[in-house]
């Protein structure tokens, strides 16, 4: 019984550990951000990998994404005989919600887990006690610039992939079903207000710092991982531990954010 | 002397495992010392606790008579200004050329032009007979060659203390006296306290001021080469024998 207790104890002691390690990484890390030498030229490599690199999968599935909200708005307005307002339907869906959604578990799949395996593995070669001991801060030279690029690629990115999805849901609502194009944009225009935009802009913004913060938090502390964090697997591990960390925490703060900007 | 580094009683266990046992260690300022062990026996753990990036589990570090484990994060990281280090891996930046990795530390903690970089750069990878790969990766070069351009990196700020682990392991003969030589000139030249592990018993003693041997988790001895050799204290005693060649000698031969 006591062995029960003990276990329980020791791997609340555990978790609690972790959630103030990365606590002290975010602090630590914005920390960093604001204080100077700036640089522009990491931070612009960093965009390119978070941001660029990530345009062609973001156009893609904003485009299908839209598609289908076409398609199955279409057919539900339709039922009620009120297909005319399937744009503010797709804008305000992609806007408000799917947009800021898919568009960071995209990122997350694509540069969270990147960046966790690449830190992940400075870390267990030593590279990052390297930058230490040259008394390079690892938070400046190698977090930080991955930050200020996430804070900025995520909401573009989203930006992106609302425009492809309204594209989508046109395709498939007007071109493909054929709907009234007038009907379609002036329902949009009429509907989409400044307070959508500025939800659909505010999630991305934290989607960002989350997803970099996880992903770079799980590979910065490898080597503390309990009951392993040792060479390759130890990577793989966290790089998985980091998706399906960043991927659970998008979802639930989309719906705190929802509750708290609806 | 005041020492430039001193650990007093410093222990450290994994696990089970008591690797430091009570480690005092005296670094003389401006001197080479020698730290000669097994492997296994924490000979890195040393070096990473005067680094301060391990935490002993009790026992002082000190370095220019600061406690590096009591000081804030800032004060640490002016302490390590003073530091050039050579990991036992060598620890290279391996998505950086060796032109890079070497000039890092001049683009990010000095204002210098590009140029002057460039000169700085190669004339330390020249010392270090690296020539004509810089825009080489490290997972492109020899295991003996990151080991050069990691002493080339560790020197590019002239730093005051150097750390070097194990800096010709892997080597040939060749190219670990041409470090050794390069190592003589720039101390003669930059006057720096070096902590050097090494297994390169006996040539290593031609460079060093003190050797000390880590064995059984306590330093034995912080002394003189020639005392060394001398020594009564069995471990270094039989570190001696086995290292220096009298396995051949008739007495072991006739042991064997
Ligand atoms: N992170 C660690 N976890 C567990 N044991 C460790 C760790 N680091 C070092 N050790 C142990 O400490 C001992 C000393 O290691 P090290 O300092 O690398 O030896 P060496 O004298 O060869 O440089 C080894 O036996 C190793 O097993
Ligand atoms: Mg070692």
């Amino acid at each position: 019984m006591m062995k029960v207790f003990e276990r329980l104890g020791s791997s609340a002691l555990l978790q609690f550990n972790e959630i103030g390690r990365m606590g002290i990484f975010l602090f630590y890390s914005f920390l960093s951000i604001v204080r100077p030498p700036y640089k522009p030229g990491p931070v612009i490599k960093q965009m390119y990998v978070i941001g660029s690199k990530s345009v062609f999968v973001i156009l893609f599935t904003g485009v299908f994404t839209g598609m289908v909200l076409g398609l199955q708005g279409y057919h539900t307005l339709s039922k009620v005989g009120a297909e005319g307002v399937l744009g503010s339907f797709v804008s305000l869906g992609l806007i408000r919600e799917l947009g800021p959604v898919l568009s960071a578990l995209m990122v997350t799949g694509r540069a969270g887990s990147a960046m966790c395996a690449e830190i992940g593995i400075m870390r267990i070669s030593e590279q990052i006690d390297a930058l230490d001991c040259m008394a390079i801060d690892p938070h400046k030279y190698v977090i930080a610039p991955k930050f200020i690029a996430g804070i900025i690629s995520m909401p573009l990115l989203t930006a992106i992939f609302d425009v492809m999805g309204i594209f989508g849901g046109y395709l498939v609502g007007v071109k493909l079903l054929g709907g009234n194009e007038g009907s379609f944009f002036t329902s949009m225009y009429n509907n989409v207000g400044a307070e959508d935009i500025y939800m659909g802009l505010m999630k991305p913004l934290c989607f960002g710092v989350l997803i970099i913060w996880i992903s770079s938090a799980k590979g910065f502390y490898v080597h503390m991982t309990k009951g392993g964090g040792f060479g390759a697997e130890g990577v793989s591990g966290v790089t998985t531990s980091a998706v399906v960390l960043s991927s659970v925490a998008i979802l639930l703060f989309d719906f705190f954010l929802t509750s708290i900007l609806i | 002397m005041k020492p430039a580094i001193e650990l007093k009683d410093v222990h450290k266990s994994y696990g089970t495992q008591h690797v430091l046992r009570g480690v005092n260690l005296s670094i003389p300022e401006g001197k080479t010392t020698i730290i000669v062990g097994g492997s296994g026996q924490g000979k890195s753990q040393i070096i990473k606790h005067s680094l301060g990036l391990i935490r002993p589990d009790s026992g002082t570090v000190k370095v220019f008579d600061k406690d590096i484990n009591a000081i804030n994060k800032k004060q640490l990281k002016e302490v390590r200004t003073h530091f050039g280090v050579l990991f036992q891996n060598s620890a290279l930046f391996d998505s950086m050329t060796v032109y890079d990795n070497v000039a890092l530390p001049l683009r990010e903690r000095t204002k210098f032009a590009e140029e002057k970089i460039s000169d700085i750069v190669h004339e330390k990878l020249e010392m270090m007979d690296v020539v004509g790969s810089d825009d080489k990766y490290p997972a492109q070069i020899s295991g003996g060659m990151k080991k050069r351009v990691g002493l080339a990196r560790a020197i590019v700020l002239d730093p005051k203390i150097i750390f070097f682990d194990e800096p010709t392991t892997g080597l040939d003969v060749e190219k670990s006296n041409e470090i050794y030589r390069a190592f003589f000139r720039t101390q003669a030249q930059l006057q720096y306290t070096a902590v050097i592990v090494s297994h390169d018993v006996p040539k290593i003693f031609k460079l060093a001021d003190y050797v000390s041997l880590l064995f059984d988790g306590v330093m034995q001895g912080c002394i003189t080469p020639e005392e060394f050799q001398l020594s009564e204290n069995p471990a270094i005693k039989s570190f001696v024998r086995e290292t220096m060649g009298e396995l051949y000698s008739s007495e072991v031969e006739g042991l064997l």
